[in-house]
């Protein structure tokens, strides 16, 4: 069938249909009328815009072109500029040097950790050569993460300390500036069975006196280390006190319930025959007086020991100490009662309870070497009473949560308290109640503090087996502050049962120091 | 909102007291500046934005009613946006941008090698790619790499854009396999921001090398390229971009270039210098001088399993010419028979058909000359050769720090000293100045690590006390020097002993760190030292093998 090409480009001269043209093709269409009536009123309203000109600015140009200084506005001054990434290390190397490779258990603890504790945040690899090297699959995730570091983490100044820590370590005078100080052992006191749990030595620096828990008491020579009587007093001996008196020769002993007046015999015949016509003539009372205490004379076979007096307790007693004239002595009682601290007087066997209320468990009590001051050590606190006007006079914050010792200076006027936290507290008690000073040089619990009577030396000993002796300046110019300086760790003691160093002493003339150690051993140190 | 912070720069602070700010709680929460929001508020480009957000719902309404002359107009009339006053106003001066450029770079060349489909809009993409061949341009123009650095993430470039030390690491050219758990919405509005920075950056670092932006490629050099590309590319436009990214053309100056008159800088004696700073400057000068002029006169060739726009950057940064086969890319200009070429680049084990007079080299060569700033000896990178290590041009050794003994070795290099020329000579004789070697480098590590000893030993001695148990015997062995550092030591655990709780704390942090840092250190020293005896022992061992 040929086909009949009704629609060729060549313009024919019949048209197709012969159909005559609408009538709507003459007459203006009311339809079109009413949409460019509507849009001419939109118009009219400005509802429709124009079109906005292209803005034909270039899309980059100098944007910097006027740097003028106005522009640099506070918010500069204060922006924190993130970070820059860090830049990689040798690790980081397609092909580092071996040793930055990753062993077997690196790889495996590097893959337990978790992703932001590691180190590195990719494992190390080596690739032989350039062609051999894949894409990295966390590169997009490194990319997002900085994204986010910068949007949501939050920027400090960080002051970052950039001190020589040589610095920070105070400078000190020089230890030899500040000789004497004990510094090497010189003897070893060996006899006792168990550890040795006090000392005490004579005021004229003769001799020696140490308590044990094997139930013994023994007398040394001091610079022979001989032992000179071993007195068997039945019970462990809790503390022991030389007289200060150098015209009495007597020893105060706490054994169990009781405090034994010991006369060691030891040096001059005179003075320890005077001693002993002291405490005979003693004449009692007519009337009777109720004490809190039973004194009794000492058996004939206790007295031929040199057992003198006992005062019997009714309770544990753990410290003894003496006032500076040696007439009167304190003793305490582990009870939780009103009758914790006693007061003694030797020559009229009189006893005395000086608190009628109970502050605390009372760990020691020390008298004031000069004035008519006592002070009474709790747990946490430390109170002076003041004996005449019987009155609390003070009462020092030791800063620490039990106190084991305490000692106090010659002058009278500074205190150190050791305790069960390692920590040593200086009291300077013109300055304030809480503490000049706090040291803390032990690692271990202080057992013992003392001070030396003319030196400025004060030492204390703990249970990690070292005596720390520590120069203590106290100025008479009441503005200058004391001066503490550590000079010298001094160790020798073996650790038995956890326990180091007991009790320190020092002597009274020689800046020697003497410790008793739970080894059952006392060392000499000069 | 959070792209409103992400174009400002806004970020959290952390508040001085946290408990008095969140109201008693420790929760971890973030916190922005109040000031920061108010600022936040009289911005602009917000009005733009909801602007935006009408067009987006009117142009749906259209879609979904199928009105087409509606969408065309609107089309016509989409609300546009411009960041130019955000990029001003966050850096008033161009070096603050210059500072900030490290993220733009590395963000733009990421976007650049993403696929053209999915992700991310293409116009994006093309955009960053243009941005990132300009900014590659530029650093040619001016020889302003400095280092680069092959790792298993990818390419680490540094470029010194006057004085500002920009870093930026791009992706091996592979497929990315896309993560899910990433908002590519977040990193668009980074890139969004990132294009307007580093646009005007671009302009401005063009205006001051008196080069033509948008860059035109050097007119001799066009007219060299047409004939050969004339009949592969119908249209010059389309081709542009990639010519521009062969990076092998020269760019067109808006003025001629006056070279000699920069080289000769005039000298300003500035008050306060001394001669010797004055001559350690001028030689720093002089060593910059030469190290942009590293590959001057050579010619490179790049095989076609080489990653070419890397090394094709590297090399043209440092003066040196390069081409490659002409089916791998446009813009090549020599052939791979041309006798003038000096190096050519092979990444495969061995090659057939070497041709005489140039050296056929791994890769590595080209990034481990241009960090070590010489021209290293090309007899370990052969092809086909174990390589030796690759390091890291970032890393400054400090005094105690583990420095990897090729770095050693290289410092001594760059030092004008040769300490291995043995290791050139013949394998036979290799074996014997290798074991020389290896005693002296063993020597030289023993030394190391008595001195770490000596200073780990210093610091456990510092916390160990010593025994106060001095037998008079004793006393006359040791010397006096012992003792007068035993007496200080002592002195000084004795001083430490009175330091205030804080400094004290502090002290011990940072003798903490400084021992942590020596026991790496350490740890370091002894695996090489591991390593290399094991090494040893295989080579004896097929040595043996060999012989017997």
């Amino acid at each position: 069938q040929p086909s009949v090409d009704f629609f060729t480009h060549e313009v024919m001269i019949h048209p197709v249909t012969n159909r005559p043209a609408d009538k709507r093709s003459f007459i203006p269409s009311l339809i079109e009328k009413e949409k460019v009536s509507k849009l001419v009123h939109a118009i009219k309203m400005g509802w429709i815009k124009p079109r906005k000109p292209k803005d034909d600015t270039p899309t980059y140009y100098d944007l910097w072109a006027h740097e003028e200084p106005g522009s640099i506005l506070g918010r500069h001054k204060m922006h924190v500029p993130a970070p820059k990434m860090k830049l990689p290390g040798h690790e980081e190397s397609y092909n580092p040097p071996p040793e930055y490779l990753l062993s077997e258990e690196e790889k495996l603890a590097w893959e337990q950790q978790e992703p932001a504790e590691r180190r590195l945040n990719f494992v190390p690899r080596q690739y032989r050569c350039l062609r051999a090297v894949p894409a990295y699959s966390r590169f997009i995730h490194e990319r997002f993460e900085r994204c986010l570091d910068l949007y949501l983490c939050p920027r400090q100044r960080k002051m970052r300390v950039n001190v020589d820590p040589e610095d920070l370590i105070p400078k000190l005078p020089k230890p030899q500036d500040l000789q004497p100080f004990p510094t090497v052992q010189a003897l070893v006191y060996r006899g006792h069975s168990s550890l040795v749990r006090c000392l005490g030595i004579s005021p004229s620096g003769q001799w020696l006196v140490s308590g044990s828990d094997d139930g013994t008491l023994r007398f040394w020579e001091v610079s022979t280390a001989r032992c000179m009587r071993t007195l068997p007093v039945g019970g462990v001996v809790k503390s022991v006190a030389w007289n200060p008196n150098p015209t009495v020769c007597l020893v105060a002993v706490a054994v169990e319930q009781s405090v034994l007046l010991v006369n060691p015999c030891l040096g001059d015949k005179l003075l320890y025959g005077a001693t002993d016509q002291l405490l005979e003539s003693y004449v009692a009372p007519e009337e009777e007086r109720v004490q809190p205490v039973r004194w009794d004379t000492a058996t004939p076979e206790e007295h031929a020991k040199g057992i003198r007096l006992i005062i019997r307790h009714s309770k544990a007693v753990k410290q003894v100490t003496w006032h500076g004239k040696g007439d009167y002595f304190a003793s305490v009682v582990s009870d939780n009662g009103n009758m914790q601290v006693l007061i003694h007087q030797a020559s009229k066997r009189w006893s005395q309870n000086p608190f009628r209320r109970s502050k605390g468990l009372v760990q020691c009590v020390l008298f004031h070497p000069l004035r008519p001051y006592f002070f009474v050590a709790t747990q946490r606190y430390v109170r002076v009473y003041n004996l005449l006007k019987q009155e609390l006079t003070k009462k020092l914050m030791a800063n620490c949560k039990w106190v084991s010792s305490m000692a106090i200076h010659p002058g009278g006027d500074n205190v150190i308290c050791g305790s069960y936290d390692s920590k040593l507290a200086w009291f300077d008690l013109d300055l304030s109640t809480r503490p000049y000073q706090m040291l803390r040089h032990h690692k271990k619990a202080l057992r013992s503090v003392a001070f030396h009577r003319h030196y400025p030396l004060f030492a204390s000993g703990s249970d990690d087996g070292t005596v720390i002796v520590c120069h203590g300046m106290v100025y008479n110019d009441l503005l200058q502050n004391p001066l503490l300086v550590p000079v010298k760790v001094l160790k020798g003691h073996a650790l038995t049962l956890d326990l180091g160093v007991l009790d320190v002493i020092f002597h009274p003339t020689q800046p020697w120091v003497f410790s008793s150690g739970a080894d059952g051993t006392i060392r000499l140190y000069t | 909102s959070r792209r409103l912070c992400i174009l400002k720069g806004i970020y959290p602070h952390e508040p001085k007291h946290k408990k008095k700010v969140n109201k008693g709680s420790t929760a971890p929460r973030t916190f922005y500046l109040l000031k920061d929001i108010k600022f936040l508020l009289h911005e602009p480009i917000v009005n733009k934005f909801r602007e935006y957000k009408v067009f987006v719902r009117k142009l749906r309404k259209a879609y979904g009613k199928g009105e087409w002359s509606t969408v065309d107009r609107l089309k016509d009339n989409k609300p546009s946006y411009k960041l130019d006053h955000i990029v001003k106003e966050r850096y008033p001066t161009f070096i603050d941008a210059l500072r900030d450029l490290d993220d733009a770079l590395s963000m733009c060349f990421l976007f650049s090698t993403f696929p053209r489909s999915g992700k991310c809009h293409v116009q994006t993409i093309q955009l960053c790619r243009r941005l990132a061949v300009e900014f590659l341009n530029y650093v040619i123009a001016s020889r302003s790499l400095r280092k680069v650095f092959l790792s298993i993430k990818g390419i680490y470039y540094q470029a010194e854009v006057l004085g500002q030390p920009v870093t930026w690491i791009t992706p091996y050219a592979f497929a990315h396999d896309h993560p899910t758990d990433v908002d590519y919405r977040v990193m668009a509005t980074f890139t969004e921001f990132y294009t307007t920075l580093l646009g005007f950056v671009n302009f401005r670092l063009y205006q001051s090398l008196n080069l033509l932006y948008p860059p035109k490629i050097d007119g001799q050099a066009d007219i060299e390229l047409k004939p050969v590309e004339g009949q592969e590319y119908a249209m010059d436009s389309e081709s542009y971009l990639e010519k521009l990214s062969a990076l092998s053309a020269s760019l067109a100056r808006a003025v001629a270039p006056a070279h000699e008159e920069e080289a000769e800088l005039d000298e300003f004696p500035v008050e306060g210098e001394t001669a010797e700073q004055m001559d350690a400057k001028k030689k720093e000068q002089e060593a910059l001088e030469k190290h942009k002029k590293l590959f001057e006169g050579l010619r490179f060739f790049l095989n076609r399993e080489v990653p070419r726009e890397p090394l094709a950057f590297i090399i043209r940064c440092f003066g040196g010419q390069v081409s490659w086969d002409k089916s791998l890319c446009i813009g090549a200009t020599y052939d791979v028979n041309d006798p003038s070429i000096t190096h050519q680049i092979v990444d495969r084990p061995r090659v057939e058909q070497q041709v005489v007079g140039r050296y056929y080299l791994q890769p590595q060569w080209v990034f481990d000359s241009v960090n070590a700033k010489l021209c290293l000896p090309v007899a370990d990178y052969f092809p086909g050769v174990l390589l030796p290590p690759h390091l890291s041009p970032f890393v400054t050794e400090q005094e105690g720090d583990y420095i990897p003994p090729e770095k050693l070795k290289l410092l001594a290099m760059q030092r004008g000293e040769n300490p291995d020329e043995e290791s050139e000579e013949e394998e036979d004789e290799e074996d014997d100045n290798d074991k020389e070697e290896e005693e002296e480098e063993d020597e030289s590590e023993k030394e190391e690590e008595m001195k770490l000893k000596k200073m780990e030993e210093q610091k456990t001695q510092s916390n160990k006390m010593l025994p106060v148990k001095v037998t008079a015997g004793k006393l006359r062995l040791e010397d006096k020097q012992r003792l007068e550092q035993e007496q200080q030591s002592e002195e000084k655990r004795l001083a430490i002993m009175m330091m205030k709780k804080r400094e004290k704390y502090l002290y011990k942090k940072i003798m903490f760190g400084k021992k942590r840092k020596v026991r790496e250190a350490n740890k370091l020293a002894a695996k090489r030292k591991a390593h290399d005896t094991a090494v040893k022992e295989e080579k004896k061992k097929s040595k043996k093998a060999r012989r017997a």
